[in-house]
């Protein structure tokens, strides 16, 4: 007999980035890196050769002194849902290389599987992925140093922000182990949200309404998923990408950052999205 | 239709009666014993001799009877083989655990004399090749497996628990891979489920046992990061 599994509510894995707490230290840079096996090239200036998962802008509202104020933003991969799964970059994959997964709401990058065309790229609207022009090489003695439970990239692949996938690996096995049907929240969390020393990110399950990130970000499913907290935006919300990273700032001018909104456009307004 | 097929048919006659001329016997002849020949030397060159220099041998360090040390313990493969308190899979036990018994010599074997004498004296752990170790984009859980499915260790492993000392390790001199996980029969047939450790054979036990995840946006069947990493 042919059965379909029965399963748990599908999960959705976000986070609540409060940029009025980030101090742009890069810590969660840092913890990305080398939780993820990312190598780093001799010229790290050179932007099109690095890559980082996980990077931090630096916003500023352009005016002179004493109205300036800046604000750091860290910028992971969005994880978009869009419309049922489909992400900017998962529609025009032609490798099957990069997925939404509906028990998670990770997409997914499968080094094995990709090829390098570097569609995903071009469709993503938030520069999250990132190609290996060459092969990672570390300093001598320094690949004792890499994790394990995550492969390295090679030449010709692109890569970008996981939610530290592993991690919820390994808190499944745990979970089989007790006996329990579910992840705990405290047993997944990605390494940016721990290594954070300003508490500004908090990961978990935004349809779980005992996890913190759903009580902070309060997602309303009848509208796409949007915050009903009024801190709360959305990189390029108005794209339909429906994102999993949430920002919070009681700064009107970072608000206004995260869209390319018009001069007599208020923030927070979603438009419906296009078909 | 029936002209045609009687052309063709009257050109076969045509051949045949050239050929029962006996002028092309003799050539015709020389060119099936060539191709013959041939065939029969590339098929060797692919499926005897291709495979043997495809993988190469290397000695475990010392032989391991796991015939005898199942005897010995009181909870079979678990004994040594155990989860870690995190959920991982310890796989091959760390020089600690044999320790426990073997600080000296408990038999008189040969290859339990280099153990005590090369590894435990000297207290280094001893460099065991894994016979089914996954590539590295694979992740593989046991406890999803042993301990939620509730499967048999022979299911994946065979009856490496009655083996009486250790086969030779043989990997794979293109990739690095163990030659388990593609399995001992080049052309990839399998009579038990032990023979092979290839993703196909993952998705096949899935099938069977009616395990059906539709967890994926593309496909609408199981996500490839579950299992990948």
């Amino acid at each position: 007999m042919k059965h379909e599994q029965k399963h748990n509510p599908p999960m959705k894995y976000g986070m609540a980035i409060d940029l009025d707490k980030c101090t742009g230290c890069g810590a969660c840079m840092v913890a990305c890196m080398a939780e993820n096996n990312v190598s780093f090239k001799k010229d790290e200036s050179n932007k099109l050769d690095s890559i980082t998962w996980l990077r931090v802008y630096k916003l500023t509202n352009d005016k002179p002194y004493p109205n300036t104020d800046i604000c750091y933003l860290p910028r992971p991969c969005q994880h978009c849902e869009g419309h049922g799964g489909h992400s900017p970059c998962v529609s025009v994959c032609p490798a099957t290389a990069t997925d939404y997964s509906r028990e998670t709401g990770i997409v997914s990058q499968i080094y094995t599987r990709c090829f390098g065309c570097r569609y995903c790229m071009a469709a993503c609207p938030y520069h999250a992925r990132y190609f290996n022009w060459w092969d990672p090489v570390w300093p001598d003695g320094m690949e004792k140093y890499l994790s394990p439970n995550v492969s390295p990239r090679m030449r010709g692949v692109v890569e970008k922000c996981s939610f530290c996938f592993h991690r919820y690996q390994l808190a499944k096995n745990k979970a089989y182990l007790d006996g329990e049907r579910t992840v705990p929240e405290a047993a997944y969390q990605t390494a940016c949200t721990q290594a954070c020393p300003a508490g500004a990110i908090v990961f978990g399950d935004l349809n779980n309404p005992n996890h913190q990130v759903h009580q902070v970000v309060k997602p309303d499913p009848k509208h796409g998923g949007k915050s009903k907290n009024p801190r709360a935006f959305r990189l390029l919300e108005r794209l339909g990408t429906n994102p999993k990273i949430y920002y919070l700032s009681s700064r009107e001018w970072v608000r206004r950052a995260g869209d390319n909104y018009l001069a007599h456009e208020k923030t927070g307004q979603v438009s419906k999205p296009h078909h | 239709m029936s002209t045609i097929d009687e052309k063709a048919k009257e050109v076969m006659d045509d051949d045949a009666a050239h050929a029962s001329n006996g002028k092309d016997t003799g050539a015709s002849g020389f060119i099936i014993l060539f191709f013959i020949i041939g065939f029969t030397a590339s098929m060797v060159l692919g499926w005897v001799i291709f495979p043997k220099l495809l993988y190469s041998q290397k000695q475990q360090p010392f032989s391991f009877n796991h015939a005898l040390h199942v005897e010995e313990v009181d909870e079979g493969c678990e004994s040594c083989h155990f989860f870690r308190e995190d959920g991982s899979f310890s796989g091959i036990p760390k020089l600690a655990q044999c320790t426990d018994c073997h600080e000296e010599p408990m038999g008189e074997s040969e290859d339990e004399a280099i153990f005590v004498e090369q590894y435990v004296t000297r207290e280094r752990e001893v460099p065991w090749r894994s016979y089914s170790r996954q590539p590295d984009c694979v992740f593989f859980s046991h406890t999803a497996h042993v301990i939620g499915a509730k499967m048999d260790c022979v299911t994946c492993h065979g009856h490496i628990g009655e083996s009486e000392s250790s086969r030779p390790y043989e990997y794979n001199r293109i990739t690095g891979y163990s030659r388990d996980i593609w399995g001992k029969n080049i052309a990839g047939f399998k009579k038990n489920s032990w023979d092979r450790m290839k993703m196909d054979d993952c998705a096949q036990c899935h099938k069977e046992a009616g395990i059906i995840h539709t967890s994926s946006v593309q496909t609408e069947r199981d996500a490839c990061f579950v299992c990948h990493k």
